[in-house]
């Protein structure tokens, strides 16, 4: 993965920048000793790794703005970051940039149950609004598996989804209301505790453009009530074909479950060898929760179960209590863990039609005999969200690049098949280059062009995106 | 002008001279009155792909919402954000499309809690005001590839591009549905039996108050769909938990409880009645002050949806409804021309928005052809 030179002028400018930093932020909020700014040089993409000029973390809105404005001043790249969770390497800063970390920002502003709202700063943590909102048996829907560390702001920037987007929606189905600093410093409001947008979706436009628009500091967000409660099934099927078809009977069914989990026979081994959760050894083994009250998880479980054994599955565990349920759960919420147990992986998120989840694990299958390469598939089956977990070994010279490379090609056996390359992590830098397989070049005009109305001079996150070559002219000019 | 293809379309905007009144069926003529040529996508019509067992469908924007609902109800499915039918209230005739639907975001009582058009909307394809033919999003439900234009394009009002085909996701249509009705509430007590249900475990789908009902008394309606035992267990909890509230019945009847939600999607309280007519976006909570608020200014009549978030109101002709300090949005739906030309039909932005606003449309039509003016 490539990033553009540095700007060597910039970079000696550093110390002017600082003395503006520290005029308009708590001596405390701008770090630009070269040992603290290492702490900022990587996100979850570990492989990529280069420390800003310097770091700020702004307390608020208006300290936001004030960076904003010195660096639009100066001509400062300004790379916004959440808790630095983003696989795709949306907060990698390069050595001329900015890094504005919103991470001491995360108050709850507001809480309004009769509304079904929650107001937030975006450094608050995914899990810890939930957390705010729980005595009165509230939750915020969207639940990325980092949802521990990530913040919302993040979360916002990439368009985050989880494991029971299906029922839910993920982020932009669940923003309200954002409050925004433009890169001009400009503080702008848009949405609010009402449900629909005046004008243009400008919030539904902001949310998943990978802080490439403007910062977002403060977000109103919808709650809504828990359910009853939830349980979860378990299925083991001897191919992904029939597993595949069970997926699609039960949503034609017409039962929603909130989740409908798969995992491959290499990820089932690596789970079982790691977390011992009793999982069958088989080819495809699906969990599939539903939510309500005891009577109605019955109901929907019945349908569920009907289908299930017309389709002759090799095994079918329905929990009878909750910890059954948390032993179903625990091989798939240590999947990613058992992998990074075996070796170094890297973990891609291609969204593809459900009716071709067969033919691409056939095809990935393929590719990993012909790569060299194990890689293992747990994801979101109901709404065709892949997890391919591709193994290397990051210490083996070349390897990093195959693996980039066999990644690359099981995205665009994503798109070929009428999918896309990114269904939540986000392009970052990771899928940057891939994206002329998915748009064609007036598509991706059309975007950067939408980019250059709130940031004409291109300074915010410039080099994420966009395939380098095509915002080229835009970031030098 | 009625194109049949993407690739006609596109040359008749090339070869533009003048501007365009884009259209799908027509029956929606919300906004400024444009002067300019009919371009109408209802020559670009069918479904292009529908897998019910991923919950998806693709079809080109001239199709009729009839002919989608159609498809969909074949396969026990159905649009879940239940979009208005505009003709009873503007007086319009033709036929809906579906591309009409996303570029005015048309979503009805579920939005409350299903979530509006925009949030089922997967992908479009269009073409801008130079002619060339775009696409983003796609037929996934879960994409976050480049900037999400999928949902600036819908409410977009044919004013960013023509659009020529759109996709969605689908859910199943629950086999059973009920609506307690309670009876007599004033319009605060109503929008807080409303807050109560639908800050439930109880999944409400549809919540509405009419201060004057079908009858001619208040009646607060509120919906459950489901699998039948569910539906009749959720509606046993509620009306534990409403109680306070007065007497309540039960209406299951697939018929009546179908008539009288369309009655609140397509406000029929207000069709054949004189008067303008203005819709209000609020936070739910703000709702009642909002219609106390109209009803002091002049508006003749008032009615809640989206459990007081939504609020519709009959008002005298020409007057300017926007009362100060209005926190959410308004707009002026149904008016005379020479109204809709002098008072702004969508809600006035902030000068930063205004900016925003502004450059998009230079961006995507920078001939300024398309609908010009209609929103700004």
């Amino acid at each position: 993965m490539q990033m553009p030179e540095p700007d060597a002028q910039l970079m000696a400018r550093k110390p002017e920048l600082v003395t503006r930093l520290r005029e308009v932020l708590p001596d405390d909020a701008v770090i630009f000793e070269e040992a603290e700014t290492r702490a900022y040089e990587c996100d979850a993409l570990t492989a990529y790794r280069c420390p800003p000029l310097a770091a700020v973390l702004p307390s608020n809105t208006e300290e936001v703005a004030a960076v904003l404005r010195i660096c639009h001043e100066m001509g400062v790249p300004v790379v916004p970051r959440g808790a630095g969770t983003s696989l795709a390497g949306g907060s990698l800063p390069t050595a001329d940039s900015l890094i504005l970390g919103v991470a001491r920002m995360n108050e709850v502003l507001d809480v309004d149950y009769d509304n079904r709202s929650i107001r937030v700063q975006t450094g608050r943590t995914n899990l810890s609004v939930s957390g705010a909102v729980e005595e009165e048996e509230f939750f915020y829907a969207p639940d990325p598996s980092s949802q521990l560390a990530c913040a919302i702001a993040g979360n916002i920037a990439m368009n985050s989804g989880g494991a029971h987007c299906l029922k839910y929606g993920v982020t932009t189905n669940n923003l309200l209301g954002v409050t925004m600093v433009t890169m001009q410093g400009d503080v702008i409001e848009i949405g609010g505790a009402h449900l629909d947008a005046a004008g243009y979706d400008l919030l539904g436009l902001i949310c998943g453009s990978e802080g490439q628009l403007g910062v977002v500091t403060e977000a109103t967000l919808r709650i809504l009530r828990k359910p009853e409660g939830a349980r979860p099934v378990l299925m083991g099927y001897d191919s992904n074909e029939v597993a595949g078809q069970v997926v699609s009977d039960i949503i034609k069914a017409g039962v929603l479950p909130v989740a409908i989990e798969f995992m491959d026979r290499p990820c089932i081994r690596a789970t079982e060898a790691f977390a011992g959760a009793g999982y069958p050894d088989c080819e495809a083994l699906l969990i599939v929760e539903v939510e309500g009250s005891d009577a109605e998880i019955d109901e929907q479980l019945g349908v569920i179960l009907q289908i299930a054994r017309k389709h002759n599955p090799v095994e079918l565990r329905e929990s009878g209590s909750a910890e059954e349920s948390a032993k179903i759960w625990l091989g798939r919420k240590s999947a990613f863990g058992a992998m990074g147990q075996i070796n170094d992986y890297m973990c891609l998120d291609g969204t593809i039609p459900v009716s071709q989840l067969p033919y691409v694990l056939r095809r990935i299958g393929e590719m990993s005999k012909e790569y060299g390469l194990d890689v293992g598939n747990v994801f979101h089956a109901g709404d065709g969200n892949m997890h391919p977990l591709i193994l290397f070994d990051a210490n083996k010279p070349g390897d990093l690049e195959l693996c980039e490379a066999f990644g690359a090609d099981i995205l665009r056996l994503c798109v070929e098949v009428g999918g896309c390359l990114t269904g939540e992590h986000g392009v970052g830098i990771e899928k940057r280059d891939l994206m002329v397989d998915q748009f064609a070049p007036d598509d991706l005009e059309i975007q950067m062009a939408v980019k250059d109305v709130f940031d004409p001079a291109w300074l915010l996150n410039p080099a994420k995106v966009f395939p380098l070559e095509a915002s080229a002219e835009r970031r030098a000019a | 002008m009625k194109p049949v293809s993407e690739s006609e379309l596109s040359e008749m905007i090339v070869a533009a001279e003048g501007p365009f009144r884009v259209v799908g069926g027509d029956t929606r003529p919300v906004g400024r009155v444009v002067d300019g040529d009919v371009l109408s996508t209802a020559q670009m019509s069918g479904v292009v792909d529908y897998e019910p067992g991923a919950l998806t469908l693709v079809a080109q924007a001239g199709t009729p919402v009839s002919e989608i609902k159609r498809r969909l109800a074949a396969e026990g499915q159905r649009l879940p954000f239940e979009p208005m039918d505009h003709r009873g209230l503007l007086g319009t005739s033709g036929e809906p499309t579906i591309g009409g639907v996303v570029a005015a975001n048309v979503s009805g009582p579920r939005r409350v809690q299903a979530g509006a058009c925009r949030d089922f909307l997967l992908g479009v394809r269009f073409v801008d005001g130079m002619g060339r033919v775009l696409k983003n999003g796609g037929r996934v439900m879960k994409n976050v590839t480049g900037y999400d234009l999928v949902k600036l394009m819908a409410g977009s009002r044919g004013t960013l591009g023509v659009l020529t085909e759109v996709s969605f996701k689908v859910l199943p249509t629950p086999p059973s549905r009920a609506v307690l009705l309670i009876e007599g509430l004033d319009d605060t007590r109503a929008v807080a039996a409303m807050t109560r249900a639908l800050g439930s475990p109880f999944e409400v789908t549809g919540a509405a108050h009419m201060p004057v009902g079908m009858d001619g008394d208040p009646v607060t309606m509120i919906r459950i769909e489901g699998f039948t035992d569910s539906v009749e267990y959720r509606v046993g909890r509620l009306r534990d938990l409403l109680s306070e509230f007065g007497a309540i019945t039960v209406e299951t009847d697939p018929e009546r409880t179908a008539a009288g939600w369309r009655w609140v999607r397509d406000v029929e309280a207000f069709h054949e009645r004189a008067g303008d007519v203005w819709r209000y976006s609020v936070k739910p909570s703000d709702g009642p002050a909002l219609g106390e608020a109209l009803r002091e200014m002049g508006a003749v009549a008032v009615l809640y949806d989206w459990g007081g978030g939504l609020v519709w109101a009959l008002t005298p002709q020409g007057a300017d409804m926007r009362p100060a300090g209005l926190r959410g949005h308004a707009t002026l739906v149904r008016a005379s021309e020479e109204t809709r030309a002098r008072l702004p039909v969508f809600h006035p932005e902030p000068l930063a928005i205004q900016k925003i606003s502004q450059g998009l449309r230079d961006r995507f039509d920078p001939k300024g052809i398309l609908n010009p003016g209609l929103m700004g």
